[in-house]
């Protein structure tokens, strides 16, 4: 089965219906008497909400309903959850504000949902929601992160004192002193990890349907995690009864973490149709999603790191203020805690590390997990701090590297994260080989000789995937266990369904996924279906985010695989007439141990389903089989990636010279796939250090709130990558795989900075680094070098 | 309300619109041609691209009205019957998609490229030509590879599309 199975580069299963028009999003799906919603959003950042007037609008041309938070409260409909608590340092809990999926009483972002119109037609919808009169009482506002906990700021939520969500810490700040008092070298940075808007090409959608003759709902929904959005609007929201409601995540047009949070919209268009008896649906337009998908990111960093004379680091210590917007999203808490802070060590032995995190309500919209969520930004620390250090003390940042890298594992680092596996020094070395450092010098002098500044960058990051062990996550505060489930069911014709509750949205599960049953079972790929992304078809699952699908949703299915494999032999042992113990399974055959007696997959398969042809008083007829695999570790994916620039001093351009990624993700599956995933997250962290960011003024206004001001990477914007990989195989899973789909988000930002530093001379550069950033950098290097003269 | 008749995949419609209705949202919710998708509302994307009379347009900044008389062709039109548009082929053959969404509006936008620019394309000109087509997946890597490939496939005899 080498051509389709574990380590092939097979072409996906899923284009088929993508290149020719026919993939099934949400936004394609009809409904018989469907209803159109549109939200009325507010242009405020900050009010009250003094009286919404419908009248005149209720009047218009095709509209069914116009709904306001006091309907929703009327029903009541329960307030949107964060479903990861957070204690603060002195063990209060976190200051969760109430978050309505309507807005009752106030409003804490331009974009809140103050009412929705729902109507015949869109137009129709557009048309009567221009006619609501909102009297609104404007209240001062603040987007600022860094501004957000001084007293004279306007307070978002009555229970948030400072608009402090918590204060958290993580480490021994008393083994950080010691080691900062006997340092030789202290390098500090201010760091802002700018905000992002993930910008999935497919907006959200959702459509809403209710039958009463069954009382039973349906809810299509952009969804990274079907279960997940059933199991909340279920029980927090009380929307349905569990048993009473479908979800359907059909095609998902991209997610990057922010289709998998449960929003007001897919809430409302579900408690909509319940209450109108027709199917009620939503679709944002990109201007909408500005306003209203979950942003990513927005941390003001202080951090220090202390080493010896020699560049041993002796200990690290990091304050960080998060924003997480106006409301706490679906597991915002989390991300720039556990996903943050957790990861500070690095791929370095470090002794002592002590991080604080205060999150902070701003009248902004909600921020939770995007590409990488909390790892980018751990990254971007660590690796900002290490080039600099380099830098300052005069030493090549590869051996400064070199010199603190983890070089046994396991390794228990003083922030949690017990890493299993990995070779540093590997990647390190393949991919500055792959990036000519060695000719880096010749390069450097020819883009001089034409007036151009040339410059290098290192990033050598690690990160946790595979998320996660319940024990682990659950005693963190998560309130649920992070496991995957699959079950396999084998048709009488040998053909086989696996239904997963991970959930595809541009990687490839249909494909990756029959890859590893093709090669379990010797059956060719064309013989399996991957079926995900229904609560009526798969009964439960945790859904697609933290690159777990892999190590957790494969894994899952390859211990239903194993329970496959020995019924069938038991199945074959009475066909062969053999103990089950000497029947041997391999490349699609049971064969009795020995001899040359032997029946083919197929064979045993319907041999399973003809209860005549074996005892079924001692072996049910039937091959289906399901596991539940909660991981014992999480996955560390680890690697190098090495950007070189090329730098117009004249008009502060930065050009891409050269992007080398170098990958450790374990196993590969199928490495045309893995590199695809390197590719778009390199793509998505050059965005975010060169173009991308979202602007707030000062008082709450989105500033960049559309492609035309939000710079989204295009074509020509990026070069081509180089990439490779390292093998270690991660122990803690049979498969030994460990993720791939964050890690060029996660290292890319900081490899770019630091070769922009690098170019230019000078450490101040905020993310994104335009050509105007670039440019006041340049001046201001020259000023001092001036200045020093 | 008033009526627009055109041709689409080579079939002729003719269908009352609102005057507001945009090309794609005819061809969305009026003709259920889904394939051609709506990724902003600004005309930055590129996902709604289709071929009007032979010219790749983005359908989301035209209204119905005056896509009068015309021949539409959408992603549903391209292939020719069971057997795939060369430029397709290549997308597949090349990973230049992973989620599917932008995927329509690249392959349309691409074989409008080879037609204006020719089958050799250098890497330079098809990030360029791309410009106005975002993709988030796949950071343009296998999607610059794919056209080159296209291209060169298109030239090799394979057909361009019905109305292409």
């Amino acid at each position: 089965m080498a051509a389709t199975g574990i380590g092939a580069a097979v072409r996906r299963t899923e284009d088929q219906r993508f290149i020719t028009g026919k993939g099934h999003y949400t936004d394609d799906i009809h409904r018989e008497g469907q209803t159109i919603a549109y939200f009325l959003r507010s242009p405020h950042p900050h009010a009250t909400l003094k009286r919404i007037d419908t009248a005149k609008a209720l009047k218009m041309p095709g509209v069914v309903a116009i709904l306001t938070g006091a309907d929703l409260a009327a029903d009541k409909i329960g307030n949107l959850i964060c479903g990861w608590a957070i204690s603060s340092k002195d063990g209060s809990p976190m200051n969760m504000g109430p978050h309505p999926a309507l807005a009752q009483g106030k409003v804490r972002h331009v974009g809140d949902q103050v009412a929705v119109v729902i109507a015949e037609t869109l137009n129709q919808a557009k048309d009567a929601a221009a006619a609501i009169n909102v009297d609104y009482g404007v209240l001062p506002a603040n987007a600022d992160t860094a501004k957000a906990r001084d007293p004279k700021t306007a307070q978002v939520h009555d229970n948030a004192p400072r608009n402090t969500i918590y204060e958290w810490s993580l480490g021994d700040a008393a083994a950080v002193d010691s080691a900062f008092k006997s340092a030789k070298h202290i390098t500090k940075l201010d760091i802002v990890n700018n905000r992002l808007i993930p910008n999935a090409m497919e907006p959200r959608a959702a459509i809403g349907d209710y039958d009463s003759g069954t009382d039973s709902s349906t809810l299509w929904v952009t969804s990274q995690n079907p279960h997940v959005h059933r199991l909340v609007m279920a029980a927090f929201l009380g929307l349905a009864a569990e048993n009473k409601f479908r979800v359907i995540a059909p095609d998902v047009g991209g997610g990057f973490g922010s289709k998998i949070f449960i929003y007001a919209e897919e809430t409302v268009c579900l408690w909509a149709a319940k209450k109108l008896k027709r199917p009620v649906r939503w679709t944002s337009d990109r201007s909408e999603a500005f306003q209203s998908d979950a942003h990513g990111r927005d941390h003001v960093t202080h951090a220090e790191m202390a080493l010896d004379a020699g560049g041993k680091i002796l200990g690290l210590r990091v304050h960080t203020v998060a924003n997480l917007g106006a409301y706490m999203s679906t597991f915002s808490s989390s991300v720039p805690t556990y996903l943050y802070a957790t990861l500070l060590s690095g791929q370095y032995n470090i002794p002592a590390i002590y991080c604080e995190v205060d999150a902070v309500y701003t009248n902004t919209v909600p921020v939770d997990a995007y590409r990488g969520a909390g790892r980018p930004e751990a990254c971007y620390v660590i690796e900002r701090l290490m080039e600099v250090a380099a830098r300052e003390m005069r030493m090549d940042p590869a051996e400064l590297r070199k010199k603190n890298f983890i070089r046994t594992f396991p390794h228990q680092t003083p922030v949690i994260m017990a890493y299993d596996i990995g070779d540093h020094e590997a990647t390190l070395k393949k991919a500055t080989e792959m990036a000519d450092i060695k000719g880096f010098g010749a390069r450097k002098q020819q883009s001089s000789r034409q007036g151009k500044l040339r410059g290098i960058g290192y990033s050598t990051y690690i990160e946790a995937c595979g998320i996660a062990p319940s024990a682990a996550v659950g005693s963190l505060g998560a309130g649920v266990g992070l496991w995957e489930s699959a079950e396999v069911r084998v048709n009488p014709t040998g053909s086989v369904e696996i239904l997963t509750g991970s959930h595809s949205h541009g990687q490839g599960h249909e494909t990756t996924f029959a890859q590893l049953v093709s090669e379990r079972l010797g059956i060719p790929m064309e013989q399996v279906t991957i079926v995900h992304g229904d609560t009526d078809k798969v009964q439960f699952g945790m859904g697609t985010y933290g690159s777990r699908s892999g190590a957790v949703g494969m894994t899952a299915i390859s211990k239903a695989l194993d329970k496959i494999e020995a019924k069938a032999k038991k199945v074959a042992g009475h066909l062969l007439e053999a103990s089950p113990g000497d029947i041997e399974f391999k490349n699609g055959k049971f064969t009795v141990a020995g001899t040359d007696k032997s029946l083919a997959f197929g064979e045993v398969a319907l041999a399973a389903y003809v209860g005549h042809k074996f005892p079924t008083n001692e072996i049910e007829p039937g091959l289906k089989e399901g596991a539940f695999y909660d991981p014992t570790n999480f996955t560390f994916p680890s690697g190098c990636h090495i950007c070189e620039v090329e730098i117009d001093p004249e008009t502060g351009h930065t050009k891409i010279a050269r992007w080398t990624a170098v990958d450790d993700f374990g196993i590969l599956i199928n490495p045309m796939i893995v590199e695809g995933q390197v590719h778009g997250g390199v793509a998505q962290g050059i965005g975010q250090a060169l173009l991308e960011n979202c602007v707030y003024d000062p008082d709450g206004q989105l500033l960049s709130g559309s492609y035309m001001d939000y710079t989204m990477p295009r074509a020509d914007d990026l070069p081509s990558f180089a990439v490779g990989t390292v093998v270690t195989k991660c122990p803690s899973n049979p498969l030994g795989v460990k993720g791939c789909g964050e890690a060029g988000a996660i290292a890319a930002p900081v490899a770019l900075i630091n070769a922009i530093t690098d170019a230019i001379g000078h450490e101040d550069v905020a993310m994104p680094a335009t050509a105007q950033t670039v440019w006041q950098a340049i001046q201001k290097s020259h000023k001092q070098r001036r200045a020093a003269e | 309300m008033p009526t627009v008749t055109l041709k689409v995949n080579g079939k002729k419609q003719s269908v009352d619109v609102d005057p507001r209705t945009l090309l794609v949202q005819l061809l969305r919710e009026n003709l259920r041609l889904t394939g051609t998708h709506v990724g902003c509302d600004t005309s930055q994307c590129g996902a709604c691209v289709v071929h009007v009379d032979g010219q790749a347009v983005k359908s989301c900044t035209i209204f119905a009205l005056s896509a009068e008389g015309t021949d539409v062709l959408t992603i549903e039109g391209l292939a020719n019957g069971s057997r795939l548009h060369p430029m397709q082929e290549a997308f597949r053959e090349h990973h230049g998609l992973q989620c599917g969404y932008c995927t329509p509006g690249m392959i349309m936008s691409a074989v409008d490229i080879v037609k204006r620019k020719g089958n050799d394309l250098d890497e330079q000109t098809i990030r360029q030509e791309l410009e106005g087509n975002l993709c988030r997946c796949t950071g343009y890597h296998n999607i610059v590879k794919a056209v080159a490939a296209g291209a060169k496939a298109m030239k090799n005899g394979a057909r361009a599309g019905k109305a292409a």
